[in-house]
């Protein structure tokens, strides 16, 4: 009977598939019992000559062997495959504590990242960030700031002085000692309110030394408006410093002067060490300042900040030599 | 500014520990950059009596002392020359820490045979109790010090150092800084004695004061004592200069020292009949006028300067120093006493030129209270009679042709919480100020009409007085608000945004940024070939290397190559964003935003599992800018060009939207040995960011649909001239119709294509987007395009 044959040709297959134990095999397996040439495919083609009755019954009995069969060696196959998996280890190991391939890195400047989390932290705050010049004129950087000429703080502006000609009413040119100046032009070109950060160059006539340096970078910050006081001018630096120093540093304020303010202010960040670290000026801007832009002292108000990058980098980073900055030794720029 | 506790204690009850004073004082704004403890380390050293002085039996330079020590007696062995019986000493017991006369450290007093006798304990010089470096005799105390009081509790003191910013030169004295710690902690500040016995003629009968510039001397006092008689100040004067570094010189000398130091006021005591006519004028110098000032320095004048003359010449550099001739000596008998006021910027000038700064210089040169002179005069006079004698003449000669009237100020509560942000009410900051010894008149209910004392030159507007307000409540008193109100305006800041744009591209590309010096020399600039070096000059450089504003960012980039060369593995990718001047007739420079870079070594670090990177090149940079460029939304043509920094054959022009932004390639040789650069090759990269920015505005990123039918890659290897630049036929390609992609993957020249010529194999991916292009369409399309390479192009298809 074929339905015999059918049922011995099953359990021969599945003996014989419980032997297989490589893929190799599985395919000798599969042509042998699921191939064209193989004894399914036998009495299928046999089936021809059956009277129909028995063409349907086995035809369908055959057809259900073969999707038995197929379902069986997907089976097993899955189960080799699971099997080989867990050789890998052994054989495909390699030595992951070997370098990996190098992929290039850059840096940017110690001064442009601090640059960046400083403007940043006022950007938060409704700071817009603009530029001014680095070359400057006396009035700009001096006069319209509340500095005439032979005022005693000019002492603690050692100035590099440009060899041109005084410009008629802006006297001579200078190399900005501060980034102050960008106040006056600034609000020269807007009216209130004002909200800026002003990141960039200074220079001070001054010797070099772990400490000095005649050429660094200064942020500057101004906001005026109707109704801004002392109270805003210690929540916006406040807030700063928690962004930059975090959260638990403590902070000191207390009055200082710059004949550009008043009331003046410095903030200082504790060292950790029981000291303090001065890392800003600060205060209201002075109404001879507003006054001299055209704005009225008597309507608007408005503070000022200014700091030295380098100094709140060297802070943020541990950094002891100033000179380190324009070294550009690249074994210190590509630690940041 | 230094102040001894004990000295501040004459004008102001002190109960507040040194570092809280310092903290206060120091909030308040005055600085305290620190304070020393006088007698920190003088346990066990007590004020003692030499009570006898015997010849030691071996050593002819030694004595035996015998001290009483309050509790008894000790016999030290001294070698001191100026101990003698009577004497009140510093007496160390054994156990004393002293500083060690030879070795300057500390360390512990021990009992010691010397030359066979045995001493108890030490008399103690200046040095070993760390009061100065005097170590040539013992330190003699005054002659009412307690025997057996602890020499701590006699000398200790505390000496703070403030920093005094430049608008209060009124802090420049104790008594300035008494008032400050007066209102700074609640107390009553007791101003000195200013008052003595006028009995002499009137000075007016002795003298006359002639200010010749008014401008420069708004005031001059004239004061004469007679019959003085010089000779050493007494110890407690002397005591005070010491605490300053101050050498005690005679007793009017050292008045008008202290009284310097005490009140702010610079004084200059003449010898009054060595003054020509005894009288004063005060001028302008001469032309090649002289004087010699009392360091014994001959000093040139001009008439910028002003001087104090008698009926001929000058007799001191006004504000600044006194001048040798009419010192006062040990002959002198009488005084003219000079207490004047100055111009502040003249005595800075001045200062200046002569290189001369005094303790009076630095004060004058801020700009003092013309009120003060007076006040000063009178203590000093009254302290010369005290303590030189003679005979005070009665009044003094005042010449004040620049009175300051003292206007008051108005303040009004509403300005105060305007600017604080926090209400102080009228009466409040009325008392507050009194403590700063400011006088208030209620002017209605909520304003004050406040005039400051006469010593403060500071306050000119209602905003001063408020600043003196939040000081002495305490800036931690201003509450901390969020910064409220309208937000202004956004303005777009694109030059801003490029250059962070492009330090992020470049820094992703694997480069690292440097910052040079904006000052270079004209030799680097010409080293580095700027062609048009025509830069800014610095009239006062620091140095020969930096005396202009570069004008080209060349010059530090190579210098930072240069100085990194020799302790590097030789890979260096550098950049920098900076600006260069550009100069302008009558007006500032254009400050033009630059780039700039340069790539040396090799492509990469050798990997264990590979081969040894090979040399960077030109394309190594042109890829990296390409990428660059990509990245900012836009792309460059390379066009080959000629630039004195680099190779001849390999330099290039970009152009972005047909505007030259910059240019790339290898440095010329001949530079890389200028800069001691090695072999190379280098390549090096430069662009004007504004003229990119005008080129490819940014914002015109657009996106592409993606394609929906497949495309057909075909290679297509052409032959053309060898000269022909194959981004002309990249060009060509990339603008024929149904082209999506011409990817050039090689180039050959060589024997197996004729000679002359060159192969370039490209990748086609021909596409539509509306359908999947069949052969025939490909096949038509790409005949065509070789029909215009070969009449455009020259161009053949390679066999």
């Amino acid at each position: 009977m074929v339905i015999d044959r059918l049922a011995k040709l099953r359990q021969d297959a599945l003996d014989a598939l419980g032997a297989v134990s490589s893929p190799a095999e599985l395919e000798d397996w599969r042509i042998t019992y699921l191939g064209r040439k193989g004894p399914l495919t036998e009495v299928l083609r046999g089936l021809g000559q059956a009277p129909p009755e028995e063409r349907r019954e086995v035809g369908a009995a055959a057809n259900r062997l073969k999707q038995e069969l197929e379902s069986a060696r997907e089976a097993h196959e899955t189960a080799l495959r699971e099997a080989a998996a867990g050789a890998l280890a052994e054989r495909d190991a390699i030595d992951v504590t070997l370098p990996g391939r190098p992929a290039l890195r850059g840096h940017l400047h110690p001064t442009t990242l601090m640059i960046r989390e400083i403007t940043d932290a006022f950007a938060a705050m409704g700071f817009q960030v603009v530029e001014g010049p680095e070359v400057e004129w006396d009035r700009y950087n001096f006069e319209a700031l509340n500095i005439p000429p032979d005022h005693p703080a000019r002492e603690q502006h050692d100035t590099f002085w440009i060899d041109e000609a005084d410009a008629p009413g802006a006297g001579p040119m200078l190399l900005r000692t501060h980034t102050s100046p960008m106040q006056i032009r600034f609000m020269e070109n807007h009216q209130p309110p004002v909200r800026v950060v002003v990141p960039g160059k200074v220079y001070r006539y001054e010797a070099t030394d772990a400490t000095h340096e005649w050429h660094f970078h200064q942020v500057e910050g101004l906001a005026v408006d109707e109704g801004i006081s002392f109270t805003h001018l210690k929540g916006t630096l406040y807030e700063f410093a928690k962004r930059v120093f975090g959260v638990e540093r403590k902070v000191r304020f207390r009055c200082d002067y710059f004949p550009f303010v008043e009331p003046g202010a410095e903030m200082a960040i504790d060292d950790g060490k029981g000291g303090w670290l001065e890392i800003l000026g600060a205060g209201m801007v002075h109404p001879k300042v507003l006054e001299g832009v055209g704005y009225d002292p008597e309507r608007y108000t408005g503070f000022a900040f200014g700091m030295g990058v380098e100094r709140i980098a060297n802070l943020k980073y541990g950094i002891d030599d100033v000179r380190l900055y324009y070294s550009n030794d690249i074994r210190f720029l590509r630690q940041f | 500014m230094k102040a001894p506790l004990s000295w501040l204690r004459d004008y102001v009850d002190i109960d507040v520990a040194p570092d809280d004073l310092a903290h206060r004082m120091t909030l308040a704004g005055i600085e305290a950059e620190g304070f020393e403890v006088v007698g920190e380390h003088w346990d066990g050293v007590a004020v003692g009596m030499v009570t006898a002085v015997d010849p030691h039996p071996n050593a002819d330079r030694l004595r035996l002392a015998t001290i009483d020590t309050g509790d008894g007696t000790a016999q030290v062995v001294c070698g001191a020359p100026n101990v003698a019986a009577g004497q009140k000493i510093a007496f160390a017991r054994e156990g004393a820490t002293l500083f060690d006369a030879h070795t300057g450290r500390l360390s512990k007093l021990k009992a010691a045979k010397i030359r066979g006798v045995e001493s108890r304990g030490m008399v103690c010089s200046e040095r070993e109790l760390g009061l100065s470096d005097e170590h040539e005799g013992i330190l003699v105390l005054a002659d009412d010090a307690p025997i057996g009081q602890p020499l701590a509790d006699h000398l200790g003191d505390v000496i703070f150092d403030f920093s005094i910013t430049p608008n209060r030169p009124d802090l420049l004295s104790v008594l300035g800084l008494a008032r400050e710690v007066a209102a700074q902690t609640g107390a009553t500040a007791r101003e000195p004695d200013l008052s003595y016995a006028e009995e002499g003629p009137p000075a007016t009968s002795k003298t006359s004061v002639e200010i010749l510039d008014p401008d420069l001397c708004p005031r001059y006092i004239g004061a004469v004592i007679t019959g003085v008689k010089i000779g050493p100040s007494p110890r407690w004067l002397q005591e005070k200069l010491a605490a300053y570094g101050s050498r005690s010189i005679n007793n009017v000398v050292d008045v008008t020292n202290f009284v310097m130091l005490e009140m702010g006021q610079p004084l200059h005591a003449f010898d009054y009949d060595r003054l020509g006519e005894n009288r004063i004028v005060v001028r302008r110098a001469r032309p090649d006028e002289w004087i010699t000032t009392i360091d014994g320095q001959p000093r040139q004048l001009d008439a910028d300067m002003l001087v104090i003359a008698d009926a001929g010449q000058p007799v001191a550099l006004a504000g600044i120093m006194g001048g040798e001739d009419s010192e006062v000596t040990e002959a002198t008998v009488n005084v003219l006493l000079e207490s004047a006021n100055f111009n502040a910027a003249n005595i800075r000038r001045t200062s200046q030129k002569t290189t001369l700064r005094s303790e009076a210089s630095i004060r004058f040169d801020k700009g003092l209270s013309p009120d003060l002179p007076l006040h000063a005069a009178r203590r000093a006079l009254k302290l010369i009679a005290e303590v030189a004698g003679g005979e005070v003449a009665e009044g003094v000669v005042d010449a004040y042709p620049g009175a300051r009237t003292r206007l008051s100020v108005r303040l009004t509560e509403a300005r105060t919480a305007l600017v604080l942000g926090a209400e102080v009410p009228s009466s409040e900051a009325a008392a507050l100020l009194a403590r700063l010894g400011f006088t208030a008149e209620a002017a209605g209910e909520s304003a004050l009409d406040v005039t400051a004392p006469y010593w403060r030159t500071d306050i000119e507007i209602e905003d001063d007085l408020i600043e003196e307000i939040a000081r002495l409540k305490g800036y931690d008193w201003a509450p901390t608000i969020g910064i409220t109100g309208q937000v202004p305006d956004f303005e777009p800041q694109p030059i801003l945004e490029l250059k962070q744009a492009v330090r992020d591209q470049l820094r992703a590309l694997g480069l690292d940024e440097i910052v040079t010096y904006s000052l270079t020399n004209s030799e680097v600039q010409a080293k580095a070939r700027v062609e048009d070096p025509a830069s800014l000059h610095v009239l006062n450089p620091l140095s020969s290397e930096q005396t202009e504003l570069r004008r080209s960012l060349r010059g530090g980039v190579l210098q930072t190559l240069a100085a990194n060369a020799r302790h590097e593995d030789g890979i260096l990718r550098l950049f920098e964003v900076g600006k260069v001047y550009v100069p302008r007739p009558g007006d500032l420079p254009d400050e033009r935003e630059t780039l700039a870079g340069a790539i040396t070594g090799v492509r990469g670090e050798t990997h264990w599992s590979g081969d040894a990177p090979a040399d960077v090149d030109f394309y190594d940079a042109k890829g990296l800018l390409d990428a660059l460029f990509a990245a900012l939304g836009t792309e460059a043509e390379y066009e080959a060009a000629r630039d004195p920094l680099l190779h001849p054959g390999r330099a290039a022009t970009l152009r972005v939207a047909g505007a030259r932004v910059g240019l790339v390639g290898e440095i010329h040789p001949n530079v890389l040995r200028a800069f001691d650069l090695g072999d190379g090759p280098c390549l090096y990269f430069e662009m004007d960011l504004g003229t990119l920015l005008d080129a490819a505005p940014p914002g015109r990123r657009r996106y592409q649909p993606l394609a929906r039918f497949p495309g057909a890659v075909r290679d297509l290897a052409l032959v053309v001239d060898q000269s022909l630049p194959a981004g002309k036929v990249t060009a060509m390609l990339e603008a024929t119709p149904l082209v999506a992609e011409a990817r050039l993957f090689d180039v050959y020249a060589g024997d197996r294509i004729a000679e002359g010529k060159k192969s370039l194999a490209y990748r086609m991916v021909w596409q539509s987007p509306g359908r999947t292009l069949t052969n025939e369409e490909v096949d038509k399309a790409q005949a065509r395009l070789l029909q215009r390479l070969k009449k455009e192009l020259d161009a053949t298809l390679r066999a």
